[in-house]
């Protein structure tokens, strides 16, 4: 075998061991929501299920024999309304920014650029507390907009740099062909070059939907009951004083995980179409 | 159809003023080349016409209309930009039609002024390709399509060849000149290139540092150049500058080598005084070997030093007054390099500029 050979059978092990150690987990957990709570916590442990069952989907959401008193349809529609309303605000505060910051001169633009990435640098747990204070005096407490604004401001650094990055490579004169062609500037916008920029405004919506959608630390601080209270927060609900209902867990994980995964399926078309600019000289 | 005005109209960027107060007229269906090195303001002053860059003072008018207020898209202008803009999203069906669709034309007006244009620039065959499947050329048509396809006052150019390689910059220019021909509008065009000036322009419009430095015909410009940049810039090769001294009634060069005062010129030349002799390269030739021999002329004794034969004429790099100068030898004859031969300079088309201020020296 030739040393080249060898190289390449080595970086397929290599590959398949990170592969797996990134991906056991999730295998598991999509597994275990598959299988019953005994058969999870057995000792020794069962490496192949034995039995698959929906049981665990059927107890989370009510039905079936076995229930659990957990919420989950409250959950989930929180944790969807919320993760919606601040993407969609998010995005649109990062295209309004991102073209601003790309397209327009004015005053302070790079210190602001500059205050809004560092804002970013923070980890929003730090915020956790002044926010916590900050809202129960003007009750924002346990509701779906305390937190829509708090992710909002959590995404919109991210949505303007994004956003502007994709503006930037669009050339000016495609909008001022448009204004001559005979295009107001908000047209020359909404068919030039907001088309143009689409698949950065969709990574940008991803990446702004995912954060929301899986945000913990915050949410676990700002939420208490089922009038706020998102998936992952539920999650621990699971969590009894001496018992944890594993299977229940898992299920609900999967719950989680999946609508993520379907929206990043429906754009990834918009992630990798790399945009030819085949309309000026490259 | 219309004219356009300039008037005293300046460009500032803050501090940095890009465009000195330009007094320009342009009649319907003229077509003016703005030319003059990088930076002189050529695009700046384009764009101000187009509405794409205020105006920091002095006045527009298209068609007579006051537009300096007016966006681009009411001053039915179009514009044919240096990368082209094209719209990469849309086909070429889509690029040409998307002015009429905006301006709310119904389907049927926009295909049949699509098909209109596409036969006009041979685009027939390429309407439901996008951009990024076009060649330079191509694209360079459909940019020039979706200009003409909404039959505006005018057509704005900037430098919409310099992107292509020599030879379809010369297909393109007889394209463009055709163009003009057949669409009657006045357009306004802008280059660095002199050639292309020259080939295309009605008149033309020498630029330099924000201001206007000759405006005429290109043959006006050629022949009568107002100072020594016009002299230099417009040409190929280049005009040669001989410093010279106005001594016994001719001219003196650096090196003390004398050649006789244009007649033409001669009263307007006073003793003593400090002058640029402006010699084209096809005004001074071997004897024999003229472009036209006939008038007043001067014979000076130069060196080849290189000698680039070109076919039916070469380019000589000679010495002339202590300088370095180009000659030009009509007829397929070879020069050999240290050759020393009689050259002639064509004296009654010869230039005399003051040489402290470069303005030229002009009789009448
Ligand atoms: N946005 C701007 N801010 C400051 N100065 C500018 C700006 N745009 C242009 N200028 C300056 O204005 C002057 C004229 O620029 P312009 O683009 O009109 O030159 P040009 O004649 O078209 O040159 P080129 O042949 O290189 O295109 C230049 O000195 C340029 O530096
Ligand atoms: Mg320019």
């Amino acid at each position: 075998m030739s040393a080249r050979r060898l190289k390449a059978a080595g970086l397929w092990v290599a590959t398949f061991l990170l592969m797996l150690v990134m991906c056991l987990p999730g295998l598991w957990v999509v597994l275990s929501a598959f299988r019953p709570n005994r058969e999870i916590l057995a000792k020794p442990p069962i490496w192949v299920p034995q039995r698959l069952t929906l049981d665990n989907f059927g107890k989370i959401f009510g039905f079936g024999a076995e229930q659990v008193a957990i919420p989950v349809g409250s959950y989930f529609l929180n944790s969807l309304v919320i993760a919606m309303t601040s993407t969609v605000i998010a995005l649109a505060v990062g295209i309004a920014g991102g073209y601003a910051f790309a397209r327009f001169r004015f005053r302070g633009k790079n210190a602001v650029f500059l205050g809004l990435m560092l804002f970013r640098a923070v980890p929003g747990i730090a915020l956790s507390l002044p926010i916590f204070m900050l809202w129960s005096w003007i009750g924002l407490i346990n509701t779906r907009p305390g937190l829509i604004i708090v992710y909002v401001s959590l995404n919109v650094p991210f949505t303007v740099w994004l956003i502007d990055g994709f503006f930037r490579q669009i050339p000016a004169s495609l909008s001022e062909a448009a204004l001559v062609d005979g295009c107001t500037r908000w047209q020359a916008f909404w068919r030039i070059e907001f088309p143009l920029a689409r698949s950065g405004i969709a990574a940008a919506g991803v990446f702004a939907f995912l954060t929301s959608w899986n945000e913990f630390a915050l949410a676990s601080q700002l939420t208490r009951s089922t009038a706020s209270k998102t998936l992952p927060v539920g999650l621990m609900d699971f969590t009894a004083q001496f018992t944890i209902d594993w299977a229940g867990m898992c299920a609900m994980a999967v719950i989680i995980i999946v609508p993520a995964l379907i929206l990043t399926f429906l754009v990834q078309r918009h992630l990798i179409s790399g945009l030819t600019f085949g309309g000026v000289k490259g | 159809m219309a004219a356009i005005t300039l008037s005293g109209v300046v460009k500032s960027y803050g501090r940095v003023t890009a465009v000195h107060g330009i007094d320009l007229e342009i009649a319907h269906n003229e077509f003016v080349v703005l030319v003059g090195p990088s930076g002189c303001g050529k695009s700046t002053t384009l764009r101000m016409i187009a509405g794409l860059e205020e105006i920091s003072g002095g006045e527009i008018r298209i068609g007579g209309r006051l537009v300096n207020d007016l966006p681009p898209r009411k001053r039915n202008i179009s514009m044919v930009f240096q990368n082209y803009a094209l719209y990469p999203h849309m086909t070429v069906r889509e690029n040409l039609g998307f002015g009429l669709k905006i301006a709310g034309q119904p389907p049927a007006v926009v295909a049949e002024r699509v098909a209109e244009a596409a036969a006009i620039l041979g685009l027939a065959e390429l309407l439901d390709r996008v951009p990024g499947e076009l060649s330079g050329g191509q694209r360079q048509r459909v940019a020039m399509g979706r200009a003409i396809v909404r039959h505006p006052d005018a057509f704005l150019f900037d430098e919409p060849l310099s992107n292509l390689d020599a030879k379809l910059r010369g297909q393109m220019r007889a394209e463009i000149k055709k163009l003009h021909q057949k669409v009657e509008t006045t357009v306004v065009y802008v280059t660095h290139d002199q050639v292309e000036a020259m080939t295309l322009a009605d008149r033309i419009v020498v630029m330099r540092d924000g201001r206007i430095e000759q405006t005429g015909t290109p043959i006006e410009v050629f022949s009568h150049p107002v100072n020594t940049f016009v002299a230099g810039f417009i040409g190929s090769p280049p005009m040669n500058m001989l410093p010279a001294r106005v001594s016994g009634g001719a001219l003196r060069l650096a090196d003390g080598t004398g050649i006789a005062l244009p007649e033409r010129l001669a009263g307007r030349a006073p003793e003593g005084a400090e002058v640029i002799l402006g010699i084209r390269p096809d005004d001074l030739s071997p004897v024999g070997h003229g472009l036209i021999e006939a008038g007043q002329g001067a014979e000076v004794e130069m060196t080849v030093e290189i000698a680039e034969p070109l076919g039916m004429e070469s380019l000589i790099l000679s010495r002339l007054g202590g300088q370095e100068v180009q000659a030009k030898l009509y007829g397929p004859r070879f020069v050999a390099p240290g050759e020393r031969l009689t050259f002639r300079i064509a004296l009654d088309r010869a230039h005399l500029f003051d040489a402290a201020t470069g303005r030229a020296l002009e009789a009448g």
